[in-house]
Order: C-alpha cells, then sequence, then structure tokens
C-alpha cells in the first residue's frame, strides 16, 4: 500500500512537471496529489444550482495533481458532517466545498473547528468573524447578470409581462426579482414582472402550474429561481413563451425560446482558489464578486434576441465591468407599495450589505413577500 | 381583453386546467391503490412505484424515440414492484404496511440511482389532444390540451366501478378483501388473487408514473413526485375505496394544486403558503368530518390490516 502511494506520487510529480513545461508555468503545481472535497444538496446533472457547483468541480479535475471526490444528495444534515469527516479520513481531502445553504451552520463550523489545518469553503456568504479562520464563504452577485436578463426581457416581451417563479421570499430571491424586473424597465418603462412564490426550492408540478399561470395572464416571457429551472425552461417554451435561465444555460432544453440566462461561473472561481491555496496566500473568509470578479456570467444570446437588446445589454455588461462598476439600486428607489426603500441621492453599491437584507419587491413587481 | 389577459377568470380556467393536467397521477395511483386494497392489501409501496414509473417511461421513451413503449415499460416495472410486494406479503406473518414503506423507499431509491444519466437528456414526450379548438382564447385552449392517458383513467373509474359490482373477478377480489375464509371455502387462493390485484394496482400506478416524466410536469427529476404517490394512497380512504369518489378526489387534489399559483399569478399574494397546502388541508378536514370513534370506516375492507 505504502509503496503503491509512494510511486503513484512520484508518477503524479512527473506528469505535473511535464505539464508545467509545457504550459510554461501556468498551472499551479502540487507537491503531492491534493484531494478536493465537493458536497451537493442534490444530483449534480439538474440543470440548475448543483449542476453549476459540478462544473466548477470539473474545471479542478483538469488540473494536473488535484483530484476531485464528490457526493451527491447529501441532506442538510448531520449527513454532511459524516461526509465531510469520511472524505478527509478516508480521501485525504484537505479542501471541502460543501455547497449547499444549510450545510453551514452548525455543521460545516463544527468540521472546521475540528479539522483546523484543512480549509472549508461555503458557498451563501454566511462567514463572520466569530467562525473559525480556515472557514470561508463565498457569493456572487448574479443579480448583476439578472439584470441583463431583465433588460433582453424587456426588449423582447410584446405584452410588457414579464414573469417569475420563485421559491421562497428570503433577501437574495427578491434580490433576484427587483434586478431582473429593474432591467426590464431600463427597456420599457411601463414593463411589469409578475412573481408566483412555489413555496420550496424544487417543487416540479408547483412550477409548471406557476409558468402556465402566468402565461395565461398574458406573461411572454419568464425566468425563474428555484434549484432546478428545466421544468419552467420546457413548460414556457412548449407553451411559445421566451425564457430567461438561471444557474447554468438551459437553451439546450428549448434553443428557439431561450434569450439569455443568469449563470454561475464556479468554474472560473474554483480554480482561482486553488491556486491561492497552492500559492500559500490565504483566501479572504468573506469573498465576494459580480461579473467583474468573474463570479457570475451571462448565457449567449439567443437568436431571438434583437439587435437592440443586445446592445443595449451589453453597454450595461460593460459598466458593470468598469473600473468604477455599477448600481443597479439607486437611490429614490421606491418598492411596489409606494414606499422608498432606498432616499433619494444614496446609490446602493453592489456590495453594500443593506442590499443583502432586502426584504420589498420593488415599483414594477406584482407579488408580495408574505 | 386586446392585451391577451383574462384577469380573474384565470383562476377557474387554472383550477380546471389543474384538476386536467395535475390529477391524472392520482387517478391512476388512487384507482391502482382501490384494486388492492380491496382485495385485503395495502401496498403503501406506490410512491416507490409511481417514481419508478416515471424514471423507467422517461428511460425508455428517450432510448426507443417511443413515449408509449415507454408507457407500457412503467406499467411492466410497476406491475413487477408490486409482484414483489404480494410476494414478500404472501410470506407467513409479514406487515404489509412495513413492506409498502420498504418497497417505498426502494422504489425511490432505485429510482434516483438508475435515473442518473436521464436527468439531462430529453425525451420524446406524450402527444396531447386538443379540446380546445373551438375557443379563439389561447387560455382556454391551453387548458383543454388533454392527454390520453386522462381519459383512459377517468373511463377505468366507472368500468372498475361496475367491474367490482356486476363481474366474478370483482367479486373474487371483494371476497378476499371482505373475508378470506369465504374466498378459501369457495376454493380460490386469496394469496393468487391479491398477487394479481397487486400486480394490476402496481401497473396503473407505473402508468401514473409515465405521465408526470412523459406528459406533465414533463421531464424526469428527482423531486418529480414531491409526495403524490402517498397522497394518492391516502386519497383511497379517503374516497371510501370507491372507484368513482376516486375520480371526483383526484381532480379536486389537481385542481387543488392549481389553486395557490393560481391565485398568485391574479393578485392574491398573501398566504400562499396556506394556499399552496390547499390538498392537504382538504384531505384532513374531509378525514376529521368523517371520522368517528363509534364504528370503522364505512366501506372499508374488512381483512385491511388497518381495520382488522
Amino acid at each position: 500500500m505504502e509503496f503503491g502511494r509512494i510511486s503513484r506520487r512520484h508518477l503524479l510529480q512527473g506528469g505535473a512537471a511535464l505539464t508545467l513545461g509545457a504550459a510554461t508555468g501556468a498551472r499551479p503545481s502540487f507537491a503531492a496529489e491534493t484531494t478536493i472535497g465537493f458536497i451537493y444538496v442534490g444530483s449534480r446533472d439538474d440543470y440548475g444550482y448543483n449542476q453549476a457547483h459540478a462544473q466548477g468541480a470539473a474545471a479542478l479535475k483538469k488540473i494536473p495533481g488535484l483530484k476531485v471526490v464528490e457526493e451527491e444528495k447529501v441532506p442538510e444534515t448531520d449527513a454532511v458532517e459524516k461526509t465531510i469527516e469520511s472524505m478527509i479520513n478516508l480521501d485525504g481531502a484537505t479542501l471541502l466545498f460543501p455547497t449547499s445553504f444549510g450545510y453551514y451552520n452548525p455543521h460545516m463550523i463544527k468540521m472546521a473547528n475540528k479539522f483546523p489545518k484543512l480549509h472549508f469553503e461555503h458557498c451563501g456568504g454566511l462567514w463572520s468573524d466569530k467562525d473559525p479562520k480556515n472557514a470561508g464563504s463565498y457569493f456572487g452577485y448574479i443579480d448583476e447578470a439578472q439584470y441583463i436578463s431583465g433588460i433582453v426581457a424587456g426588449y423582447t416581451s410584446t405584452s410588457g409581462k414579464l414573469g417569475f417563479v420563485a421559491a421562497k421570499p428570503i433577501p437574495q430571491v427578491l434580490r433576484n426579482i427587483n434586478a431582473f424586473a429593474l432591467g426590464a424597465r431600463l427597456a420599457n418603462p411601463k414593463a411589469t414582472t409578475q412573481v408566483i412564490f412555489t413555496g420550496d426550492w424544487s417543487m416540479p408540478v408547483k412550477e409548471a402550474e406557476a409558468t402556465n399561470s402566468l402565461i395565461d395572464q398574458g406573461v411572454d416571457v419568464l425566468t425563474c429561481h428555484v434549484d432546478g429551472p428545466k421544468t419552467m425552461v420546457e413548460n414556457a417554451a412548449r407553451r411559445g413563451a421566451m425564457v430567461c435561465g438561471y444557474h447554468v444555460n438551459q437553451s439546450p432544453l428549448a434553443p428557439k425560446a431561450y434569450l439569455t440566462g443568469a449563470e454561475w461561473n464556479w468554474e472560473a472561481l474554483y480554480p482561482k482558489f486553488v491556486k491561492m491555496i497552492a500559492a500559500g496566500e490565504s483566501i479572504p473568509n468573506f469573498y465576494r464578486g459580480g461579473l467583474k470578479e468573474e463570479i457570475v456570467k451571462t448565457s449567449p444570446y439567443g437568436e431571438a434576441v434583437s439587435a437592440e437588446a443586445r446592445k443595449h445589454a451589453d453597454d450595461v455588461k460593460a459598466k458593470f465591468l468598469s473600473a468604477d462598476g455599477y448600481a443597479i439600486f439607486k437611490g429614490g428607489l421606491v418598492d411596489n407599495k409606494g414606499k422608498t426603500v432606498i432616499a433619494a441621492g444614496t446609490d446602493r453599491g453592489q456590495k453594500d450589505p443593506e442590499l443583502e437584507k432586502m426584504d420589498y419587491l420593488v415599483e414594477g413587481v406584482i407579488g408580495a413577500t408574505s | 381583453m386586446a392585451d391577451g389577459s383574462i384577469g380573474l377568470w384565470t383562476v377557474p380556467l387554472a383550477v380546471l386546467g389543474g384538476a386536467i393536467r395535475v390529477s391524472t397521477p392520482f387517478l391512476f395511483v388512487s384507482l391502482g391503490e382501490c384494486i388492492t386494497e380491496r382485495s385485503g392489501r395495502i401496498n403503501l409501496g406506490l410512491e416507490g412505484t409511481l417514481v419508478m414509473g416515471a424514471m423507467s417511461a422517461y428511460g425508455i421513451s428517450y432510448l426507443t424515440g417511443s413515449p408509449w413503449l415507454g408507457v407500457l415499460a412503467a406499467g411492466i416495472t410497476g406491475a413487477l414492484l408490486g409482484a414483489l410486494h404480494a410476494g414478500i406479503c404472501s410470506l407467513p406473518r409479514v406487515n404489509d404496511v412495513a413492506v409498502g414503506i420498504a418497497l417505498m423507499l426502494f422504489g425511490t431509491g432505485l429510482a434516483f440511482y438508475l435515473g442518473k444519466p436521464l436527468i439531462e437528456p430529453t425525451a420524446p414526450r406524450l402527444p396531447a389532444i386538443d379540446f380546445g379548438w373551438w375557443s379563439d382564447i389561447p387560455q382556454v385552449r391551453a387548458a383543454l390540451r388533454v392527454n390520453v392517458l386522462f381519459l383512459i383513467g377517468v373511463a377505468l373509474a366507472p368500468i372498475l366501478y361496475w367491474a367490482f359490482r356486476t363481474t366474478r373477478w370483482g367479486l373474487l377480489i371483494r371476497t378476499a378483501g371482505e373475508s378470506s375464509d369465504a374466498a378459501r371455502a369457495m376454493g380460490h387462493s386469496v394469496l393468487l388473487i391479491r398477487l394479481r390485484a397487486t400486480m394490476v394496482g402496481g401497473f396503473l400506478a407505473g402508468i401514473g408514473g409515465s405521465f408526470l416524466s412523459l406528459f406533465y410536469p414533463g421531464s424526469w427529476n428527482e423531486g418529480l413526485s414531491s409526495g403524490q404517490g402517498i397522497t394518492a394512497v391516502a386519497l383511497v380512504i379517503f374516497a371510501r375505496w370507491d372507484p368513482l369518489l376516486c375520480l371526483w378526489a383526484s381532480l379536486a387534489f389537481g385542481g387543488a394544486a392549481a389553486l395557490g399559483p393560481a391565485l398568485q399569478s391574479v393578485g392574491v399574494t398573501s398566504g400562499y403558503h396556506l394556499f399552496n397546502a390547499a390538498p392537504y388541508i382538504l384531505t384532513l378536514a374531509i378525514m376529521i368530518i368523517t371520522c368517528s370513534p363509534k364504528r370503522t370506516l364505512t366501506g372499508a375492507p374488512a381483512e385491511l390490516s388497518i381495520t382488522r
């Protein structure tokens, strides 16, 4: 056993050195095989949240010297602690990505305290000063991509009615809905976005019913924030409506109806994390970013997107990428009950923590948070 | 209306459309379970059968390109799972409820395992019959796009009702369910009758599953059933083991499932969690209204382990 490990390590070192030579040192090198563990709450080919992370994991698999271990369908209970321990003790994982929101507290915190020399990275942005230093959380401002989707949707809709199938009225979801609605209003100041909450992250029948009800109301472009957008995308396309995707690119499901979409870009972020660790740097405990930081991206435009829409969307995208950045939530913002939620004159930049407490729907959204 | 919206009419239309779209799996599972329970056995594993049916239908439809073969495969898978349930239950001192729960977990687990590579591909779907051709309103046309399976299910309910009352097979199943001694005295094997009844029940539940993956919502994923199989089993008790009542109960459940989203779409946004829970509240309410500590449930087969 010991023998086998040594020879395999040598082999990998050799392999890594060869690739290094070929890639002129662009890739990180690992003294020995580094194992990285990924834990998903659902299936990793769900055309949604988990697939986005699995694509990030797949990007790591391509880097020589890295070994990726994965486990799917791990519930947000003690089960995730067992999975983490077995990944550490049996597979020798030194960096772990428990990707689901509910894994963080208390499960991942407990494991980070138990294994202080290993790294834990959680998706969701929950890290605070009280938490262990070897734990971290990262998240993306995917509302930037939703804003771009909104612009495209606003131009494409002929009825001026857009639909949003959402899971739960929590701040992250509300922020996406609001960004989409505000983007749509850039294109068409009269556009409305109607939201239907299904109540949970994965409710295919409810999502299909919500999609149908929205289309019955005259909605002709839809998007969503649920774990698996496949149901919404397929059912909307069948009824002749256009869609904007979420989590990953769903255009293979509905090539004609797919306009654009808000996607995660974990395949860009995860190799960055690994490089930081290989270089001996520490990953910031609280890692955030949007389009500019390559944490989120937008899907390529579908054929139904007009030249005018492309131009406007690209212009706004360029502003997000610029050094100054761009504020979606500008001063003088009014919610759909008529209350001013951001006072005039105070733009809330993307990194403003106030935005993470969002509990309102902006003017132009039809729906309520409770 | 000029903008293509039909305003508040969306709600009744969505409930009607939901009754047609969402009810079919409830209908098939409850009719299947009705047959099984009338023979004196309860098969709680139909949730697993439903999910296995959905997965196998999607897989076969994808591999062969024929959704109807998928439906057949789902039925056969369901019948096999039914045979497994009946086979285990025919051993002495085996509790059918416990076996059912085991098979429910087995069926869903196996479906998730085998269905892994089927989440991504898109399989050919079952066609719909356009019953809304007379209307110019696209919403009405969409609500009246009916699948043949729904029609078969609707036709099956009165046929079963009739068969239970007047045919020899119906009498045999009922005899096995009311008094196994009487069936034995007539020279019939109770186990064989129950095996057949459970297989037919599984066959129908499997077909119910094929509707989920091949028509509505129309793709395979692991959250597809979200408890519809187990709801349908409860629905049989709710419908007092009467196939015709199963039909009405299934339609009510389908319509109730559409109520929450439809109300939100017309602007009734308060309490949508409550509306989403409408089917379950309906079940609880009827159970409470109709139950009595003084007598057993009317219509319950006497041999059923829950009434014995």
